[in-house]
């Protein structure tokens, strides 16, 4: 008997901190709703973005008080995403063909805006044997006389960046020997995290994500001519359901304060 | 530290322990006593959880509860936004994925009751539902306990049908499992650090009360 009392004060003190945690949370959670009511635009962004846009985001905050909600994924995973009905509200792509694919599916207001066109660049971080060159000499160098490690790019499936990163390879003739060497990142951010966190020897990643400070203090870089690839035309587009406070963001982003936080992060900005 | 995201995954694991632990013991329940053909074809779709892919489960679920789907459409319908990448098609998954966390410690505990206590309460002429009430259930408490607990435990941890289904949307799908994952590609391991430890803390806490709960219905037979 003395067992169950022990058990039965052990559930009913359980039992009284879940409703007290459920309690305050739900207090949290209308809160949360009161932000939604006043509208807190989710978007969708390329991972190549990551820190280009959340400077944006902060600079926006910081201007007109108004918070942002955003997640960082591949374009196309995205693309699918909103395809399947994710309540996005702006895309941001790396690639215009996603935003034309959901423009032919009439999920999109238009077709949105040319924003930005990136650039990838191989970065090794600094105890890495793999040294950055444009033209790829010292991992052509590595891989023929079989020293090569691991390199990093984003799944060129549904990446941009990892597509980019393939033709440039492709262009130069190493692809199908760099082939067994590659570990693909589900995203360009995922790909620069392996690059740079010492567990492959280096990556294709985009600029923007090596001109950030979280990587600039671990390894350097070259930036790879843009006739090795299909240039990355990064097109944005408002999606059908779009709030006001998104539409506002979309225009911060054309304005030449976003623009200007963009080239920062080594972006060509179309129309300049 | 992202606390929207642990708040989210409380709320989850809260809701998936109030939804699933009824369902589950009446699963039990017809699992411990009942005798009928197909018992165990029955016991193992409960156990698929435990070592089916979280992947193909979400894979699934895309299919069953997307937009193409006439399930999917009916919950669009009724909950005016697609079931999938929201917080309601996260709990859905989460009453799946922890179903055998909620039915097998139950149904042991349960099948532990000597059969002569549930016959004697029948013939002092007890109801059967006088029966659960005051033999069953403070019987099977600690098994009741043990799956609230590991269910609890587990919905926080729930990794691959959160990204699959989920989306990581801030406030909505973004659990702190996702959480975690999104702040390594973000280069943000001091705050990917934190939650980290908050979640093997909250583990072992969940095992050490499961294997105390569990010494204590050993002891009592």
């Amino acid at each position: 008997m003395r067992r169950r009392a022990a058990i039965a004060r052990l559930l009913l003190g359980g039992a009284a901190t879940l409703v007290l945690v459920a309690a305050s949370d739900a207090r949290g959670q209308s809160r949360l709703h009161e932000q939604n009511l006043s509208g807190t635009p989710l978007i969708a962004a390329a991972a190549d973005l990551k820190f280009a846009l959340d400077e944006v985001i902060a600079q926006f905050r910081h201007d007109t008080g108004q918070r942002v909600r955003v997640t960082y994924g591949s374009s196309g995973n995205l693309a699918r995403q909103i395809a399947q009905g994710a309540p996005f509200e702006l895309f941001l792509s790396a690639d215009e063909r996603y935003v034309q694919w959901l423009a032919d599916r009439h999920l999109t207001r238009g077709d949105g805006e040319l924003y930005a066109i990136g650039r990838i660049v191989i970065f090794a971080p600094f105890d890495s044997p793999l040294r950055p060159d444009a033209q790829l000499s010292h991992l052509a160098r590595r891989l023929s006389d079989g020293t090569a490690g691991r390199l990093a790019i984003a799944n060129p499936e549904h990446a941009p960046y990892g597509r980019a990163a393939e033709q440039a390879l492709r262009s130069l003739g190493l692809w199908e020997a760099t082939r067994p060497h590659l570990v693909l990142g589900e995203n360009v951010a995922q790909a620069a995290q392996f690059a740079a966190s010492g567990n492959a020897d280096g990556g294709l990643i985009a600029h923007s994500l090596a001109l950030a400070p979280e990587l600039r203090g671990r390894g350097s870089y070259a930036l790879i001519p843009e006739s090795l690839h299909e240039p990355l035309r990064q097109r944005m587009v408002l999606l059908v359901g779009a709030s006001p406070a998104a539409e506002r963001f979309y225009e911060y982003l054309r304005s030449p304060a976003g623009r200007g936080i963009l080239a920062g992060y080594g972006f060509a900005i179309p129309g300049e | 530290m992202d606390w929207t995201a642990l708040t989210l995954s409380i709320r989850l694991g809260l809701l998936t322990v109030v939804l699933l632990l009824p369902l589950a013991f009446v699963l039990a329940r017809w699992l411990a006593f009942g005798r009928f053909r197909g018992r165990g074809f029955v016991e193992a779709l409960v156990a698929l959880p435990l070592i089916l892919p979280p992947t193909v489960l979400g894979y699934y679920l895309l299919v069953a509860f997307g937009r193409a789907s006439p399930l999917g459409q009916a919950f669009e319908a009724a909950l005016g936004h697609p079931l999938v990448f929201s917080f309601e098609g996260l709990l859905l998954a989460s009453l799946l994925v922890n179903l055998p966390f909620a039915v097998q410690p139950m149904q042991n505990a349960l099948a532990a009751i000597p059969p002569n206590l549930r016959d004697a309460a029948r013939c002092c002429g007890l109801s059967p539902l006088a029966t659960i009430r005051r033999v069953e259930l403070p019987l099977a408490l600690p098994g009741i306990a043990t799956a609230a607990v590991l269910t609890f435990a587990h919905t926080l941890g729930e990794f691959g049908v959160v990204l699959m289904v989920g989306g990581s949307i801030p406030g909505e799908t973004r659990t702190i499992a996702i959480a975690i994952y999104d702040r390594v590609q973000a280069f943000d391991e001091a705050s990917a650090g934190v939650m980290a430890l908050v979640l093997l803390t909250l583990s072992l806490l969940a095992l050490g009360i499961t294997n105390t709960l569990a010494r204590r219905m050993v002891h009592r037979h």
